[in-house]
Protein backbone atom coordinates (compact mmCIF):
# COMPACT_ATOMS: atom_id res chain seq x y z
CA UNK A 1 0.00 0.00 0.00
CA UNK A 2 2.78 2.34 0.96
CA UNK A 3 4.44 1.77 -2.39
CA UNK A 4 1.42 3.05 -4.28
CA UNK A 5 1.27 6.19 -2.20
CA UNK A 6 4.97 6.83 -2.60
CA UNK A 7 4.87 6.48 -6.35
CA UNK A 8 6.14 9.81 -7.63
CA UNK A 9 3.62 10.37 -10.40
CA UNK A 10 0.78 9.42 -8.08
CA UNK A 11 1.57 11.90 -5.37
CA UNK A 12 0.76 15.34 -6.87
CA UNK A 13 -2.40 13.92 -8.45
CA UNK A 14 -3.59 12.40 -5.19
CA UNK A 15 -2.94 15.63 -3.33
CA UNK A 16 -4.83 17.66 -5.93
CA UNK A 17 -7.83 15.30 -5.80
CA UNK A 18 -7.90 15.25 -2.00
CA UNK A 19 -7.64 19.03 -1.67
CA UNK A 20 -10.19 19.69 -4.44
CA UNK A 21 -12.59 17.27 -2.75
CA UNK A 22 -12.08 18.97 0.61
CA UNK A 23 -12.45 22.49 -0.76
CA UNK A 24 -15.33 22.10 -3.22
CA UNK A 25 -17.17 18.81 -2.74
CA UNK A 26 -17.15 18.14 1.00
CA UNK A 27 -18.71 21.47 2.10
CA UNK A 28 -21.53 20.91 -0.38
CA UNK A 29 -22.47 17.37 0.59
CA UNK A 30 -21.80 17.14 4.33
CA UNK A 31 -23.85 18.65 7.14
CA UNK A 32 -22.55 20.76 10.04
CA UNK A 33 -21.65 17.73 12.20
CA UNK A 34 -19.39 16.13 9.61
CA UNK A 35 -17.89 19.44 8.53
CA UNK A 36 -16.79 20.08 12.12
CA UNK A 37 -15.46 16.57 12.19
CA UNK A 38 -13.51 17.02 8.97
CA UNK A 39 -12.11 20.34 10.22
CA UNK A 40 -10.74 18.54 13.22
CA UNK A 41 -9.38 15.83 10.96
CA UNK A 42 -7.42 18.47 9.02
CA UNK A 43 -6.11 19.91 12.29
CA UNK A 44 -5.23 16.53 13.73
CA UNK A 45 -3.46 15.48 10.53
CA UNK A 46 -0.98 18.30 11.12
CA UNK A 47 -0.41 17.28 14.75
CA UNK A 48 0.03 13.63 13.72
CA UNK A 49 2.44 14.70 10.98
CA UNK A 50 4.51 16.66 13.51
CA UNK A 51 4.71 13.73 15.94
CA UNK A 52 5.30 11.25 13.12
CA UNK A 53 8.02 13.41 11.61
CA UNK A 54 9.99 13.53 14.88
CA UNK A 55 9.77 9.77 15.26
CA UNK A 56 9.90 8.51 11.71
CA UNK A 57 12.32 10.98 10.16
CA UNK A 58 14.59 12.06 12.99
CA UNK A 59 14.25 9.06 15.33
CA UNK A 60 13.17 11.13 18.34
CA UNK A 61 10.45 9.37 20.36
CA UNK A 62 8.52 12.36 21.64
CA UNK A 63 5.27 11.75 23.50
CA UNK A 64 5.01 15.46 24.25
CA UNK A 65 3.63 16.78 20.95
CA UNK A 66 0.32 17.58 22.67
CA UNK A 67 2.24 20.23 24.63
CA UNK A 68 2.97 22.60 21.70
CA UNK A 69 -0.50 21.74 20.37
CA UNK A 70 -2.06 22.91 23.63
CA UNK A 71 0.23 25.92 23.90
CA UNK A 72 -0.60 27.03 20.35
CA UNK A 73 -4.30 26.61 21.10
CA UNK A 74 -4.01 28.59 24.32
CA UNK A 75 -1.89 31.43 22.95
CA UNK A 76 -4.07 31.86 19.86
CA UNK A 77 -7.25 31.84 21.89
CA UNK A 78 -6.06 34.32 24.51
CA UNK A 79 -4.74 36.66 21.83
CA UNK A 80 -8.04 36.38 19.97
CA UNK A 81 -9.88 37.58 23.08
CA UNK A 82 -7.31 40.20 24.03
CA UNK A 83 -6.34 41.76 20.68
CA UNK A 84 -7.84 42.55 17.32
CA UNK A 85 -4.95 41.11 15.28
CA UNK A 86 -5.97 39.31 12.06
CA UNK A 87 -6.58 35.58 12.56
CA UNK A 88 -3.70 34.29 10.37
CA UNK A 89 -1.32 36.47 12.40
CA UNK A 90 -2.69 34.90 15.58
CA UNK A 91 -2.00 31.45 14.15
CA UNK A 92 1.54 32.49 13.27
CA UNK A 93 2.19 33.87 16.76
CA UNK A 94 0.69 30.74 18.33
CA UNK A 95 2.98 28.61 16.16
CA UNK A 96 6.07 30.68 16.93
CA UNK A 97 5.48 30.65 20.70
CA UNK A 98 4.99 26.88 20.49
CA UNK A 99 8.21 26.60 18.45
CA UNK A 100 10.20 28.53 21.06
CA UNK A 101 8.82 26.27 23.76
CA UNK A 102 9.47 23.26 21.52
CA UNK A 103 13.15 24.21 21.43
CA UNK A 104 13.23 24.68 25.20
CA UNK A 105 11.73 21.20 25.52
CA UNK A 106 14.25 19.92 23.03
CA UNK A 107 17.32 21.18 24.88
CA UNK A 108 17.16 18.81 27.87
CA UNK A 109 15.71 16.11 25.64
CA UNK A 110 18.94 16.08 23.62
CA UNK A 111 20.73 14.59 26.58
CA UNK A 112 18.58 11.47 26.47
CA UNK A 113 17.24 9.27 23.74
CA UNK A 114 14.92 6.36 23.05
CA UNK A 115 12.80 5.24 25.98
CA UNK A 116 14.14 7.95 28.27
CA UNK A 117 13.23 10.67 25.81
CA UNK A 118 9.73 9.17 25.66
CA UNK A 119 9.51 9.34 29.47
CA UNK A 120 10.77 12.92 29.69
CA UNK A 121 8.36 14.11 27.02
CA UNK A 122 5.44 12.23 28.56
CA UNK A 123 6.14 13.98 31.86
CA UNK A 124 6.14 17.21 29.94
CA UNK A 125 2.70 16.44 28.54
CA UNK A 126 1.54 15.81 32.10
CA UNK A 127 3.04 19.11 33.25
CA UNK A 128 1.24 21.02 30.50
CA UNK A 129 -2.02 19.29 31.42
CA UNK A 130 -1.60 20.44 35.03
CA UNK A 131 -0.57 23.95 34.03
CA UNK A 132 -3.56 24.36 31.73
CA UNK A 133 -5.85 23.15 34.51
CA UNK A 134 -4.44 25.67 37.01
CA UNK A 135 -4.70 28.49 34.47
CA UNK A 136 -8.37 27.64 33.88
CA UNK A 137 -7.55 26.96 30.27
CA UNK A 138 -8.65 28.63 28.07
CA UNK A 139 -11.97 30.03 29.19
CA UNK A 140 -13.56 32.92 27.39
CA UNK A 141 -13.29 36.14 29.38
CA UNK A 142 -11.89 39.37 27.94
CA UNK A 143 -8.23 40.41 27.99
CA UNK A 144 -5.20 38.18 28.36
CA UNK A 145 -6.19 36.52 31.60
CA UNK A 146 -9.95 37.00 31.52
CA UNK A 147 -11.82 34.19 33.23
CA UNK A 148 -15.58 34.01 33.56
CA UNK A 149 -17.20 31.72 36.08
CA UNK A 150 -20.63 31.39 34.53
CA UNK A 151 -20.74 29.16 31.46
CA UNK A 152 -23.43 31.31 29.87
CA UNK A 153 -21.02 34.26 29.81
CA UNK A 154 -18.46 32.37 27.71
CA UNK A 155 -17.88 34.27 24.51
CA UNK A 156 -17.13 32.15 21.43
CA UNK A 157 -13.66 32.71 19.99
CA UNK A 158 -13.66 34.81 16.86
CA UNK A 159 -12.87 33.41 13.45
CA UNK A 160 -11.41 35.19 10.44
CA UNK A 161 -13.99 37.44 8.79
CA UNK A 162 -13.79 35.51 5.53
CA UNK A 163 -14.29 32.16 7.26
CA UNK A 164 -17.06 32.81 9.75
CA UNK A 165 -19.32 29.87 8.81
CA UNK A 166 -18.40 26.25 9.50
CA UNK A 167 -17.88 25.26 5.82
CA UNK A 168 -15.75 28.36 5.20
CA UNK A 169 -13.70 27.68 8.32
CA UNK A 170 -13.27 24.09 7.16
CA UNK A 171 -11.85 25.32 3.83
CA UNK A 172 -9.59 27.72 5.70
CA UNK A 173 -8.33 24.87 7.90
CA UNK A 174 -7.63 22.63 4.91
CA UNK A 175 -5.59 25.37 3.25
CA UNK A 176 -3.57 26.08 6.41
CA UNK A 177 -3.02 22.34 6.91
CA UNK A 178 -1.87 22.04 3.30
CA UNK A 179 0.58 24.91 3.78
CA UNK A 180 1.98 23.24 6.89
CA UNK A 181 2.37 19.95 5.04
CA UNK A 182 4.20 21.77 2.25
CA UNK A 183 6.44 23.40 4.85
CA UNK A 184 7.24 19.99 6.33
CA UNK A 185 7.84 18.61 2.85
CA UNK A 186 10.23 21.45 2.00
CA UNK A 187 12.29 20.64 5.07
CA UNK A 188 12.18 16.88 4.49
CA UNK A 189 13.19 17.12 0.84
CA UNK A 190 16.08 19.48 1.53
CA UNK A 191 19.27 19.66 3.53
CA UNK A 192 17.55 19.21 6.94
CA UNK A 193 15.71 16.09 5.69
CA UNK A 194 18.95 14.48 4.59
CA UNK A 195 20.63 15.43 7.85
CA UNK A 196 17.72 13.92 9.80
CA UNK A 197 17.82 10.69 7.79
CA UNK A 198 21.51 10.49 8.62
CA UNK A 199 20.98 11.16 12.35
CA UNK A 200 18.16 8.65 12.52
CA UNK A 201 20.28 5.90 11.07
CA UNK A 202 23.48 6.51 13.00
CA UNK A 203 24.72 9.47 15.01
CA UNK A 204 28.43 8.62 14.69
CA UNK A 205 28.05 8.43 10.93
CA UNK A 206 26.18 11.76 10.92
CA UNK A 207 29.02 13.36 12.88
CA UNK A 208 31.50 11.92 10.40
CA UNK A 209 29.50 13.66 7.67
CA UNK A 210 29.98 17.00 9.44
CA UNK A 211 26.36 17.28 10.57
CA UNK A 212 25.84 19.43 13.68
CA UNK A 213 23.52 16.96 15.39
CA UNK A 214 22.33 19.26 18.19
CA UNK A 215 21.42 21.99 15.75
CA UNK A 216 19.45 19.69 13.46
CA UNK A 217 17.58 18.01 16.30
CA UNK A 218 16.56 21.43 17.59
CA UNK A 219 15.41 22.44 14.11
CA UNK A 220 13.25 19.30 14.10
CA UNK A 221 11.76 20.10 17.51
CA UNK A 222 11.11 23.70 16.45
CA UNK A 223 9.46 22.73 13.17
CA UNK A 224 7.30 20.03 14.77
CA UNK A 225 6.27 22.38 17.57
CA UNK A 226 5.48 25.16 15.10
CA UNK A 227 3.22 22.83 13.11
CA UNK A 228 1.46 21.57 16.23
CA UNK A 229 1.15 25.13 17.56
CA UNK A 230 -0.55 26.44 14.43
CA UNK A 231 -2.78 23.35 14.45
CA UNK A 232 -3.69 24.20 18.06
CA UNK A 233 -4.75 27.68 16.96
CA UNK A 234 -6.89 26.21 14.18
CA UNK A 235 -8.42 23.84 16.69
CA UNK A 236 -9.34 26.75 18.98
CA UNK A 237 -11.14 28.47 16.12
CA UNK A 238 -12.93 25.26 15.26
CA UNK A 239 -14.34 24.54 18.71
CA UNK A 240 -14.64 28.23 19.65
CA UNK A 241 -15.59 27.81 23.29
CA UNK A 242 -15.35 25.56 26.31
CA UNK A 243 -12.43 23.55 24.98
CA UNK A 244 -11.68 20.73 27.38
CA UNK A 245 -8.12 20.09 28.45
CA UNK A 246 -8.65 16.39 27.68
CA UNK A 247 -7.46 17.20 24.14
CA UNK A 248 -4.04 17.93 25.61
CA UNK A 249 -3.91 15.31 28.35
CA UNK A 250 -1.45 12.47 28.91
CA UNK A 251 -3.97 10.06 27.46
CA UNK A 252 -4.27 12.23 24.38
CA UNK A 253 -0.46 12.22 24.15
CA UNK A 254 -0.34 8.42 24.07
CA UNK A 255 -3.30 8.23 21.73
CA UNK A 256 -1.56 10.65 19.36
CA UNK A 257 1.61 8.61 19.05
CA UNK A 258 -0.43 5.39 18.72
CA UNK A 259 -2.50 6.62 15.77
CA UNK A 260 0.47 8.40 14.22
CA UNK A 261 2.39 5.11 14.27
CA UNK A 262 -0.57 3.16 12.96
CA UNK A 263 -1.03 5.58 10.10
CA UNK A 264 2.67 5.43 9.32
CA UNK A 265 5.42 7.83 10.22
CA UNK A 266 7.60 7.63 7.12
CA UNK A 267 5.15 9.30 4.79
CA UNK A 268 3.07 12.43 5.35
CA UNK A 269 0.10 10.44 4.01
CA UNK A 270 0.28 8.37 7.17
CA UNK A 271 -0.67 11.45 9.16
CA UNK A 272 -3.78 11.97 7.03
CA UNK A 273 -4.78 8.37 7.62
CA UNK A 274 -4.10 8.71 11.35
CA UNK A 275 -6.34 11.77 11.47
CA UNK A 276 -9.05 9.90 9.57
CA UNK A 277 -8.86 7.03 12.08
CA UNK A 278 -9.08 9.22 15.11
CA UNK A 279 -11.52 11.92 14.02
CA UNK A 280 -13.77 10.48 11.35
CA UNK A 281 -13.79 6.71 11.62
CA UNK A 282 -14.69 6.80 15.29
CA UNK A 283 -17.72 8.98 14.66
CA UNK A 284 -18.74 6.90 11.66
CA UNK A 285 -18.80 3.86 13.91
CA UNK A 286 -20.61 5.48 16.84
CA UNK A 287 -23.14 7.20 14.56
CA UNK A 288 -23.99 4.49 12.06
CA UNK A 289 -23.05 1.18 13.60
CA UNK A 290 -25.09 -0.77 16.08
CA UNK A 291 -23.46 -0.46 19.46
CA UNK A 292 -22.97 3.30 19.65
CA UNK A 293 -20.61 4.21 22.47
CA UNK A 294 -19.17 0.70 22.55
CA UNK A 295 -17.08 1.65 19.52
CA UNK A 296 -15.54 4.49 21.42
CA UNK A 297 -13.95 2.12 23.92
CA UNK A 298 -13.35 -0.52 21.31
CA UNK A 299 -11.41 1.81 19.07
CA UNK A 300 -9.18 2.82 21.98
CA UNK A 301 -8.36 -0.87 22.46
CA UNK A 302 -7.88 -1.18 18.72
CA UNK A 303 -5.35 1.65 18.62
CA UNK A 304 -3.58 0.15 21.62
CA UNK A 305 -3.43 -3.16 19.77
CA UNK A 306 -2.20 -1.38 16.65
CA UNK A 307 0.56 0.29 18.64
CA UNK A 308 1.68 -3.02 20.15
CA UNK A 309 1.70 -4.72 16.75
CA UNK A 310 3.67 -1.83 15.36
CA UNK A 311 6.28 -2.02 18.10
CA UNK A 312 6.61 -5.79 17.70
CA UNK A 313 6.98 -5.34 13.94
CA UNK A 314 9.50 -2.57 14.39
CA UNK A 315 11.79 -4.59 16.62
CA UNK A 316 11.67 -7.31 14.00
CA UNK A 317 12.25 -5.20 10.97
CA UNK A 318 14.15 -2.15 12.22
CA UNK A 319 11.95 -0.02 10.03
CA UNK A 320 8.88 1.20 11.88
CA UNK A 321 6.19 0.88 9.31
CA UNK A 322 2.58 1.89 9.60
CA UNK A 323 -0.16 1.29 7.08
CA UNK A 324 1.02 3.99 4.71
CA UNK A 325 4.76 3.52 5.02
CA UNK B 1 50.26 16.18 4.41
CA UNK B 2 52.02 14.81 7.47
CA UNK B 3 49.94 13.66 10.44
CA UNK B 4 52.01 13.89 13.62
CA UNK B 5 50.58 11.86 16.46
CA UNK B 6 52.34 12.16 19.79
CA UNK B 7 51.81 10.27 23.02
CA UNK B 8 48.08 9.56 22.58
CA UNK B 9 46.66 7.73 25.58
CA UNK B 10 43.09 6.49 25.89
CA UNK B 11 41.71 4.94 29.05
CA UNK B 12 38.42 3.06 29.47
CA UNK B 13 38.30 2.29 33.19
CA UNK B 14 41.23 -0.03 33.82
CA UNK B 15 41.85 -0.71 30.14
CA UNK B 16 44.29 1.30 28.02
CA UNK B 17 43.34 0.67 24.38
CA UNK B 18 45.94 3.25 23.35
CA UNK B 19 48.94 3.46 25.62
CA UNK B 20 51.09 6.35 24.45
CA UNK B 21 51.09 6.07 20.66
CA UNK B 22 53.63 8.29 18.91
CA UNK B 23 53.81 8.01 15.14
CA UNK B 24 54.09 10.31 12.12
CA UNK B 25 52.17 9.38 9.00
CA UNK B 26 54.22 10.74 6.10
CA UNK B 27 51.26 11.34 3.75
CA UNK B 28 49.97 9.48 0.71
CA UNK B 29 48.25 6.19 1.50
CA UNK B 30 49.40 4.71 4.81
CA UNK B 31 48.53 1.35 6.29
CA UNK B 32 47.62 0.81 9.93
CA UNK B 33 47.66 -2.85 10.89
CA UNK B 34 47.74 -5.01 13.96
CA UNK B 35 46.00 -8.01 15.51
CA UNK B 36 42.41 -7.78 16.75
CA UNK B 37 42.17 -5.54 19.78
CA UNK B 38 45.39 -3.70 18.96
CA UNK B 39 43.61 -0.33 19.13
CA UNK B 40 43.21 0.48 15.43
CA UNK B 41 39.55 1.45 15.56
CA UNK B 42 40.09 3.33 18.84
CA UNK B 43 42.85 5.24 17.09
CA UNK B 44 40.40 6.19 14.31
CA UNK B 45 37.85 7.16 16.95
CA UNK B 46 40.40 9.50 18.51
CA UNK B 47 41.08 11.12 15.14
CA UNK B 48 37.38 11.56 14.36
CA UNK B 49 36.56 12.78 17.84
CA UNK B 50 34.32 10.04 19.27
CA UNK B 51 36.88 9.20 21.92
CA UNK B 52 38.67 11.86 23.95
CA UNK B 53 42.19 10.79 24.87
CA UNK B 54 43.50 11.53 28.37
CA UNK B 55 46.66 12.96 26.83
CA UNK B 56 48.41 13.46 23.52
CA UNK B 57 48.26 15.59 20.44
CA UNK B 58 47.53 15.14 16.74
CA UNK B 59 49.02 17.82 14.50
CA UNK B 60 48.08 18.11 10.84
CA UNK B 61 49.39 21.03 8.84
CA UNK B 62 50.10 22.78 12.13
CA UNK B 63 46.45 22.36 13.22
CA UNK B 64 45.74 20.61 16.53
CA UNK B 65 42.98 18.17 15.62
CA UNK B 66 42.12 17.18 19.18
CA UNK B 67 40.96 20.67 20.12
CA UNK B 68 38.19 20.65 17.48
CA UNK B 69 34.64 19.38 18.23
CA UNK B 70 33.82 16.15 16.38
CA UNK B 71 31.56 17.47 13.60
CA UNK B 72 33.93 20.39 12.93
CA UNK B 73 36.73 17.93 12.22
CA UNK B 74 34.60 16.59 9.38
CA UNK B 75 34.20 20.16 8.12
CA UNK B 76 37.93 20.71 8.43
CA UNK B 77 38.56 17.60 6.31
CA UNK B 78 38.61 14.41 8.39
CA UNK B 79 36.49 11.76 6.68
CA UNK B 80 36.02 8.16 7.60
CA UNK B 81 34.29 4.92 6.79
CA UNK B 82 33.11 2.42 9.37
CA UNK B 83 33.48 -1.32 9.77
CA UNK B 84 29.73 -1.66 9.49
CA UNK B 85 28.03 -0.05 6.51
CA UNK B 86 26.71 3.38 7.31
CA UNK B 87 25.29 4.60 4.00
CA UNK B 88 21.86 6.05 4.70
CA UNK B 89 19.30 3.44 3.63
CA UNK B 90 16.41 5.75 2.88
CA UNK B 91 18.29 8.16 0.61
CA UNK B 92 19.54 7.80 -2.94
CA UNK B 93 23.23 7.25 -3.60
CA UNK B 94 23.50 10.83 -4.87
CA UNK B 95 21.83 12.27 -1.75
CA UNK B 96 24.08 10.16 0.47
CA UNK B 97 27.19 11.70 -1.00
CA UNK B 98 25.56 15.14 -1.20
CA UNK B 99 24.78 15.02 2.53
CA UNK B 100 28.47 14.83 3.35
CA UNK B 101 29.44 17.52 0.87
CA UNK B 102 26.75 20.04 1.82
CA UNK B 103 27.70 19.84 5.49
CA UNK B 104 31.43 20.11 4.93
CA UNK B 105 31.61 22.80 2.23
CA UNK B 106 29.73 25.85 1.06
CA UNK B 107 28.94 25.76 -2.64
CA UNK B 108 26.34 26.75 -5.19
CA UNK B 109 23.72 24.25 -6.26
CA UNK B 110 25.45 23.64 -9.59
CA UNK B 111 28.84 23.15 -7.98
CA UNK B 112 27.38 20.70 -5.44
CA UNK B 113 25.89 18.64 -8.25
CA UNK B 114 29.15 18.65 -10.22
CA UNK B 115 31.31 17.74 -7.21
CA UNK B 116 28.99 14.92 -6.09
CA UNK B 117 28.78 13.51 -9.61
CA UNK B 118 32.55 13.59 -9.88
CA UNK B 119 32.87 11.61 -6.61
CA UNK B 120 30.29 9.07 -7.85
CA UNK B 121 32.21 8.64 -11.07
CA UNK B 122 35.48 8.27 -9.18
CA UNK B 123 33.96 5.34 -7.28
CA UNK B 124 32.19 3.86 -10.31
CA UNK B 125 28.73 4.67 -9.00
CA UNK B 126 27.42 7.00 -11.71
CA UNK B 127 24.95 4.42 -13.01
CA UNK B 128 23.22 3.94 -9.65
CA UNK B 129 23.21 7.58 -8.53
CA UNK B 130 19.42 7.88 -8.37
CA UNK B 131 18.78 4.53 -6.70
CA UNK B 132 17.87 4.14 -3.05
CA UNK B 133 20.71 2.66 -1.01
CA UNK B 134 18.47 -0.03 0.49
CA UNK B 135 17.96 -1.52 -2.97
CA UNK B 136 21.68 -1.98 -3.63
CA UNK B 137 23.96 -4.97 -3.01
CA UNK B 138 26.89 -5.01 -0.56
CA UNK B 139 29.56 -3.96 -3.01
CA UNK B 140 27.84 -0.74 -4.03
CA UNK B 141 27.13 0.09 -0.39
CA UNK B 142 30.82 -0.25 0.41
CA UNK B 143 31.76 1.96 -2.50
CA UNK B 144 29.20 4.58 -1.41
CA UNK B 145 31.06 4.74 1.90
CA UNK B 146 34.25 5.50 0.02
CA UNK B 147 32.49 8.09 -2.17
CA UNK B 148 31.19 9.78 1.01
CA UNK B 149 34.73 9.85 2.36
CA UNK B 150 36.35 11.38 -0.71
CA UNK B 151 33.73 13.85 -1.98
CA UNK B 152 34.90 17.45 -2.09
CA UNK B 153 38.28 18.25 -0.57
CA UNK B 154 39.10 15.87 2.25
CA UNK B 155 42.43 16.33 4.04
CA UNK B 156 42.46 13.00 5.85
CA UNK B 157 40.58 9.86 4.81
CA UNK B 158 40.28 7.07 7.39
CA UNK B 159 39.20 3.74 5.92
CA UNK B 160 38.23 1.16 8.54
CA UNK B 161 38.29 -2.29 6.92
CA UNK B 162 36.70 -1.13 3.67
CA UNK B 163 37.22 -4.52 2.01
CA UNK B 164 35.82 -6.69 4.83
CA UNK B 165 33.48 -9.26 3.33
CA UNK B 166 34.15 -8.35 -0.30
CA UNK B 167 35.24 -11.08 -2.76
CA UNK B 168 38.70 -10.77 -4.32
CA UNK B 169 37.64 -9.24 -7.61
CA UNK B 170 35.73 -6.44 -5.89
CA UNK B 171 38.59 -5.93 -3.43
CA UNK B 172 40.87 -5.33 -6.40
CA UNK B 173 38.47 -2.75 -7.77
CA UNK B 174 38.39 -1.05 -4.36
CA UNK B 175 42.16 -1.19 -4.15
CA UNK B 176 42.48 0.76 -7.41
CA UNK B 177 40.13 3.43 -6.07
CA UNK B 178 42.00 3.72 -2.77
CA UNK B 179 45.34 4.08 -4.52
CA UNK B 180 43.95 6.92 -6.63
CA UNK B 181 42.70 8.98 -3.64
CA UNK B 182 45.93 10.84 -2.68
CA UNK B 183 46.66 12.23 -6.14
CA UNK B 184 43.03 13.15 -6.64
CA UNK B 185 42.62 15.28 -3.55
CA UNK B 186 46.02 15.50 -1.88
CA UNK B 187 44.53 13.82 1.18
CA UNK B 188 46.41 11.56 3.56
CA UNK B 189 44.71 8.16 3.51
CA UNK B 190 45.01 5.81 6.49
CA UNK B 191 43.86 2.29 5.73
CA UNK B 192 43.03 -0.28 8.38
CA UNK B 193 42.51 -3.78 7.03
CA UNK B 194 43.28 -7.40 7.82
CA UNK B 195 43.82 -8.15 4.15
CA UNK B 196 47.62 -7.78 3.97
CA UNK B 197 47.62 -8.08 0.20
CA UNK B 198 45.33 -5.04 0.02
CA UNK B 199 47.48 -3.09 2.48
CA UNK B 200 50.62 -3.89 0.54
CA UNK B 201 49.02 -3.04 -2.78
CA UNK B 202 47.76 0.34 -1.54
CA UNK B 203 50.31 1.54 0.98
CA UNK B 204 53.98 2.34 0.60
CA UNK B 205 54.23 3.04 4.28
CA UNK B 206 52.62 1.27 7.25
CA UNK B 207 52.44 1.40 11.01
CA UNK B 208 51.71 -1.57 13.27
CA UNK B 209 49.84 -1.36 16.56
CA UNK B 210 49.81 -4.05 19.23
CA UNK B 211 48.20 -3.80 22.66
CA UNK B 212 47.78 -0.07 22.24
CA UNK B 213 51.41 0.61 21.39
CA UNK B 214 53.31 1.28 18.21
CA UNK B 215 55.15 -1.90 17.36
CA UNK B 216 56.80 -0.89 14.11
CA UNK B 217 56.53 1.62 11.28
CA UNK B 218 58.21 2.15 7.94
CA UNK B 219 57.96 0.93 4.34
CA UNK B 220 55.15 -1.64 4.18
CA UNK B 221 57.35 -4.44 2.81
CA UNK B 222 59.88 -4.10 5.65
CA UNK B 223 57.21 -3.81 8.31
CA UNK B 224 55.45 -6.98 7.17
CA UNK B 225 58.73 -8.94 7.42
CA UNK B 226 59.65 -7.54 10.84
CA UNK B 227 60.00 -10.46 13.30
CA UNK B 228 58.30 -8.40 16.07
CA UNK B 229 55.27 -7.92 13.81
CA UNK B 230 55.20 -11.59 12.81
CA UNK B 231 55.23 -12.72 16.41
CA UNK B 232 52.45 -10.26 17.29
CA UNK B 233 50.35 -12.09 14.73
CA UNK B 234 50.67 -15.28 16.82
CA UNK B 235 53.91 -16.48 15.33
CA UNK B 236 52.85 -16.60 11.73
CA UNK B 237 55.77 -17.25 9.44
CA UNK B 238 54.74 -14.72 6.89
CA UNK B 239 51.87 -12.34 6.48
CA UNK B 240 51.64 -12.44 2.69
Amino acid sequence: MGAIFKHKAFEPGAIAVLVAFALFVAPAIFGAFWITNLTQMAVFAVVAASAGMLYGRVGLVSLGQVAPYGIGCWVTMRLAYATSLPFPVLLLIGGLVAAVIGVLIGLPALRVSGLYLALVTLMLAAAIETALGVLKFPNGGGGFKGVVTSLSDLAPMRRPGFAESDPAYFRFSVIIALLLFLLAYAFLAGKPGRAWASIRQSEPSAIAAGIAITQYKLIAFALAAFMAGVAGGLFAGSVRQSIGIDQFSRQAALFLIAVALMGGVHSLWGAVLAAFFSKVMLDLLTTYMVGGQFWNDFSLSLFGFGLMMNLIQSTKAMEKKGLLG
Amino acid sequence: MKVEVSDVRVQFGGVMPLDGVTVTFPGGTCGLIGPNGAGKTTFFNVLSGYVTPVSGSVLCDGVELLSMPDYKRARWGVRRTFQTEQAIEGLTVFDNVLTVYEHTAKASRAKKKAVVEEALEFCGLSAVGQQLVRTLPAKERRFIEVARAVVGEPKMVLLDEPAAGLPEEETNELSAIIRAIPERSDATVILVDHDMALVQACCEWSAVLDFGRLLASGPTGDVLRDPKVLSAYLGEDELL
